[in-house]
């Protein structure tokens, strides 16, 4: 019963920190996912007074991915209204060029203010508007959602360890007099504390397969689909081929760097 | 004759204020049967202790089956301890494991085949008289019974020395005799070297043997 109660303390606190790290795995995923559709979103708008090639821009700055040339036409049929054929053709002849540009990834608000800057110093640049007011209130927004959820995680993760050593320590008070018996026939360590190793790498497995099931669950429950869907991000949250192999590394490494801790620790008593 | 133990000058204790043996010289022949003998607490177990490696010298030499105690590694006492057989007065049987796996531990250890391992534990059941409770746990079993679970376990790899510490200090006369008559048999039939420390040795024993007493830190020779 004693021997139960320790492999439950042991595989909860594996799996506590099996799923904090799936847990930052998959919110880092979406965080990624939606940084990439604010920067897909994002565009800077560049006004210049001469027509300018997509190389143009790109050479002016690498962060540049693509360049969409802005159409005045609509615009102009508004004001159409207002002003007769000959003043709007007059208009168009003066009216300088407009262009998007779409950026490689999802820039901090300086990085924003920095191209800017870099894109007026270019001769035909007649002006640039970043919108870096609305882009730094999301990119905040999207720090401090990543940093409270890594502090959470760190805390989690330090917490469970703590438990596991606490764990791990009752393990060699109980082994400590197999251990010490077997030293006496001349035992090498690695025979001495086979047993605690067998016993850190299963419960390591059970900790890893629940894990993974539990993950399994949440990716086929419909709810958390449509909390994503509600937020236009199409991310898959818990990847087999991936985080599988991950999780069973990170329990295993953990439960044997654990358990050679312990292990360095002994000291024979006869 | 050759010497399995040779001390000069030894001194033993818990740190350098708790001195227990001190500068003791004595040596014991391969394939002797040795008591040693002294009151409670003259340091008969520390002594003991010393010749297996779980005591480390205060000073002076030591020497256990060629190998120098004072300088001896883990490795190197890992290889020493798997040609001692050690008898405990409490035992020191593994709770967890039946008595067939306790007595095959130093067979383990060692690297026997499994079929060579269960041939000598069927002999050893048979010696100790404890065929019918091989699957049994030591806590189903009485004091005497466990002893001879023990003296089965450190003779089962054949060890060149055997250690024991009171191995009958809390035995009924039956276990006592069985105890006795293994450590005769292991000594004169195996040729091993015995040690045993004791408060009496038997009126009966009928092995030649050396005897050492302590006092007051002096091991010293009485026959």
């Amino acid at each position: 019963m004693k021997s139960l109660k320790s492999h439950f303390s042991l595989i909860t606190a594996l799996f506590s920190i099996l799923i904090t790290l799936q847990l930052f795995l998959s919110l880092e995923r979406v965080i990624t996912a939606y940084e990439h559709k604010l920067r897909d979103n994002y565009g800077i708008v560049v006004v210049t007074d001469s027509n300018l090639s997509d190389a143009y821009f790109k050479k002016a700055d690498s962060l540049v991915k693509s360049v969409e040339p802005l159409s005045p036409k609509r615009m102009l049929q508004q004001l159409q209204q207002l002003a007769g054929d000959s003043d709007i053709n007059l208009m168009t002849l003066d009216l300088p060029h407009f262009y998007r540009l779409r950026l490689t990834r999802f820039v901090t608000p300086e990085e924003a203010k920095a191209l800017g800057k870099r894109l007026k110093r270019e001769k035909a640049v007649l002006r640039v508007e970043t919108f870096a007011q609305q882009h730094d209130t999301v990119y905040r927004m999207l720090q401090l959602f990543k940093g409270v959820v890594l502090v959470l995680a760190g805390v989690l993760f330090l917490v469970t360890s703590l438990l596991i050593v606490k764990e791990m320590r009752l393990w060699q008070f109980q082994h400590r007099e197999r251990m010490n018996i077997m030293a006496l026939f001349g035992a090498p360590v690695w025979l001495r504390s086979a047993v605690l190793f067998r016993l850190a790498i299963v419960d390591a497995i059970i900790a890893s397969l629940l894990s993974v099931a539990a993950f399994l669950l949440v990716m086929y429950y419909g709810w958390v689909e449509r909390v994503l869907e509600l937020i236009q991000v199409d991310v898959a949250l818990f990847a087999p081929a991936q985080d599988v192999p991950l999780l069973f590394g990170v329990a295993v490494s953990l439960s044997i760097l654990l358990a050679s801790m312990i292990v360095m620790g002994h000291k024979e008593e006869v | 004759m050759d010497k399995i133990i040779l001390a000069e000058n030894l001194s033993l204790g818990y740190g350098k204020q708790e001195t227990i043996i001190s500068k003791a010289t004595f040596a014991i022949d391969s394939g002797g049967f040795v008591f040693i003998t002294g009151a409670s607490g003259s340091g008969k177990s520390t002594l003991l202790k010393s010749f297996f490696g779980a005591l480390p010298l205060l000073s002076g030499e030591l020497t256990v089956g060629g190998v120098d105690m004072a300088r001896i590694n883990a490795k190197k006492l890992n290889f020493l301890r798997r040609h001692i057989g050690i008898v405990f007065q409490d035992y020191k049987l593994v709770k967890e494991w039946t008595i067939e796996k306790n007595i095959m531990l130093p067979l383990l250890i060692n690297g026997y085949a499994r079929d060579v391992s269960e041939l000598q534990i069927e002999k050893l059941l048979g010696h100790v008289r404890l065929s019918h409770q091989r699957g049994k746990y030591p806590m189903e079993l009485s004091g005497g019974e466990q002893q001879r679970v023990a003296m089965a376990r450190a003779l089962a790899h054949n060890p060149i020395l055997i250690l024991a510490d009171e191995p009958t200090g809390n035995l009924d006369d039956y276990s006592s005799k069985v105890v006795w008559s293994l450590l005769e048999g292991a000594n004169t039939q195996l040729g091993a070297t015995v040690v045993v420390v004791t408060h009496h040795i038997p009126e009966s024993f009928g092995t030649t043997y050396r005897h050492y007493h302590i006092e007051h830190g002096d091991v010293y020779e009485v026959s």
